[in-house]
């Protein structure tokens, strides 16, 4: 009796799923454009992968290709660009993340200082501006800003009586001018959604604290910095994500021979011996491992601050 | 009103260490912005400047001995206006046009309460911003649907946008009351006609929030051209800039170090760098000068993504 209940309710409850999805067919045909999109451009490319774990041979396509097991990750990490690459992306990471992830706090933190409403709309307005510029145009303004023959900059170096440095040919520049022009290009526009966040602290809050003779410096620390730490750490989580994958775009356009040692970052490596030297599977073993590792650092710092903060991005 | 008598009371009694702390504030603002437009105005003045003279730090806040050779060398030079004009007919307009359907499409679909197993749907979606297949494995499968040297595969690859989809499905479900669907529904209203006379006319903030975005995206991205296309003649303003602006450079240097006749070709090196700052100009520009009107929007977009980040 039981028995037969629950399977008649079993068949309801799944006659009613059916209905509804049929009542809402439409929607689903609303979807189609997307999921065809990432099934084609996302899945697609990630069921694609397993070259990386083959011989591949355009000939004979992904599937009828040989398979070679980890020879290629066993290649890559023995292969004497192995540390040089990874401690180059990582320099070049784990320096973006100290210098640009803290400017724009406290860019946000300044701004909400500003009395007058009509500086501070400006100013900002100005901030943004150089988030608008094309990485392409961005590295043409820095190789003309630091050339060694018509750059402005090695001309002031000259005039103060010092040697003209060859700022794109030096391996020891490269870091410093990817990171600060990413600063420049940006600080501004991530400084948005902590502005966002302050402007809706309760200003009572500021208030009390005024009365009670807080500082501006202590009313920072006590009311607007607690407010912006829910961001902070999402924020933070989702650069950690990101750990291996230096923004390639913009270091592509500012390599060149000369400053290789430092420039060459897995992602660059992994397009230029994929698609100038055409060497496919090994190519796509080196971006597995490097979506690999940002995929594990995504879950681990989201782990660990869900743990500590209470805060997470699932 | 209290408000007002504890902000006047605190303009009266802001401690000296507050006001030092303000100045200091101001001082760094007024730096920044500084050192934020200077680059962009040293541009716009080098461009009109005899290419002499721009290294050698005499020209700092004006113009000196104008002159328009680098304009007039860009309006000789076809490869920038067929690059403008793939950029934006090619490019700009069709894909942003696609992108922003597709994309309100599928978040309206997903805003949606009662549709079935959508919790399902949208974590296959946001995997895919966290984890992908690769450049390699991304390239042959363009390459096997025949889509290399084809202008299409920039649009198409541009079609969707898993992050601006959040922010419509957000702006969806939190800013047109689901009753109100209902309500129309009721009414024996059907779901294309609820989304063509209800969700898009009510939603025209958000449209143009993912119609900039995609527009934006689409004039300064330079790298899926530079992989997927070869013909001269589909290729975006972008790469043609990159052409004129960095491997051009080195070409140039090359030559000068070679060239006997050093007058003429350093000359010719110096026509270069102004036909760089003025090609600068002429390709940023449209962007720079449109996004302050045009901010609110860009800075919505921001605020609704972060929402549910």
């Amino acid at each position: 009796m039981s028995v037969a209940a629950s399977t008649n309710r079993k068949r309801a409850a799944r006659s009613n799923l059916w209905r509804s999805i049929r009542k809402n067919y439409m929607l689903y045909l609303f979807l189609v454009p997307a999921i065809v999109y990432v099934a084609v451009f996302s899945y697609a490319p990630m069921y694609g992968v397993q070259i990386a774990f083959k011989n591949f041979k355009a000939s004979k396509g992904i599937l009828g290709s040989p398979w070679a097991g980890v020879t290629h990750f066993k290649t890559f990490f023995t292969s004497y660009r192995f540390s040089l690459l990874l401690t180059n992306t990582l320099a070049v990471s784990v320096y973006q993340i100290l210098v640009g992830f803290p400017i724009p706090i406290i860019l946000a933190l300044l701004f909400n200082y500003v009395k007058s409403p009509g500086f501070k709309k400006f100013a900002q307005t100005v901030s943004y501006a150089p988030h608008f510029i094309s990485t392409v145009v961005l590295v043409g303004m820095m190789s003309m800003f630091f050339s060694t023959t018509t750059g402005f900059v090695n001309t002031a170096i000259a005039a103060l009586g010092f040697q003209k440095v060859h700022f794109f040919g030096e391996p020891r520049c490269f870091r410093h001018l990817y990171v600060w022009s990413g600063v420049w290009q940006n600080m501004g526009w991530s400084a948005v959604i902590y502005i966002a966040t302050l402007s809706g602290v309760d200003q009572q809050q500021h208030e009390a604290a005024v009365i009670d003779g807080a500082t501006i410096l202590q009313r920072m620390w006590h009311i607007d910095l607690p407010a912006l730490a829910p961001t902070i750490v999402i924020l933070l989580i989702m650069q950690a994500g990101s750990i291996m994958s230096v923004g390639y775009e913009k270091v592509y356009l500012m390599q060149n021979s000369s400053n290789l040692t430092t420039s060459e970052v897995i992602s660059t490596y992994t397009f230029k011996i994929g698609l100038q030297d055409s060497k496919y599977s090994y190519s796509a073993a080196i971006g597995l491992f490097n979506n690999v590792i940002n995929f594990i650092m995504l879950i681990t710092v989201n782990q660990i601050t869900k743990k500590v903060s209470g805060m997470a991005l699932w | 009103m209290i408000s007002r008598i504890a902000h006047r009371s605190n303009r009266i009694r802001e401690p000296r260490a507050d006001r030092v702390t303000r100045a200091v504030i101001m001082t760094i603002l007024i730096l920044l912005m500084v050192i934020t437009l200077y680059p962009l105005y040293f541009i716009v003045i080098a461009s009109f400047s005899d290419p002499s003279i721009v290294g050698t730090g005499a020209i700092l806040l004006w113009p000196t001995k104008t002159t328009m050779a680098g304009y007039k060398n860009i309006l000789q030079n076809a490869k920038i206006w067929i690059g403008y004009r793939n950029t934006i007919f090619l490019y700009v307009i069709p894909g942003t046009i696609l992108n922003v359907l597709v994309t309100t499409m599928a978040a309206f679909s997903l805003s949606r309460r009662d549709l079935v197993g959508r919790n399902v749907i949208m974590g296959l979606f946001i995997f895919t911003m966290y984890f992908s297949g690769g450049l390699i494995p991304t390239y042959l499968l363009v390459k096997s649907l025949h889509l290399i040297n084809n202008p299409l595969v920039i649009i198409l690859m541009g079609a969707f946008s898993v992050y601006n989809m959040i922010i419509a499905r957000t702006y969806f479900s939190t800013s047109i009351p689901f009753e109100l669907q209902e309500a129309a529904m009721v009414d024996g209203c059907s779901t294309q006609r609820l989304f063509l006379t209800i969700i898009l006319p009510l939603s025209k903030p958000i449209l143009a929030v993912l119609a900039l975005y995609s527009a934006v995206g689409h004039w300064n991205a330079y790298f899926n051209a530079m992989i997927y296309l070869q013909d001269l003649k589909y290729y975006p303003l972008q790469l043609v800039l990159r052409q004129i602006l960095l491997t051009g450079s080195a070409l140039e240097k090359t030559a000068s170090t070679v060239a006997e006749s050093a007058e003429s070709e350093s000359s010719l090196e110096l026509l270069g760098t102004l036909t760089k700052y003025c090609v600068i100009v002429v390709s940023t520009l449209p962007v720079i000068a449109v996004y302050p009107f045009l901010q609110k929007y860009f800075i919505k977009g921001v605020m609704i993504g972060a929402v549910k980040g």
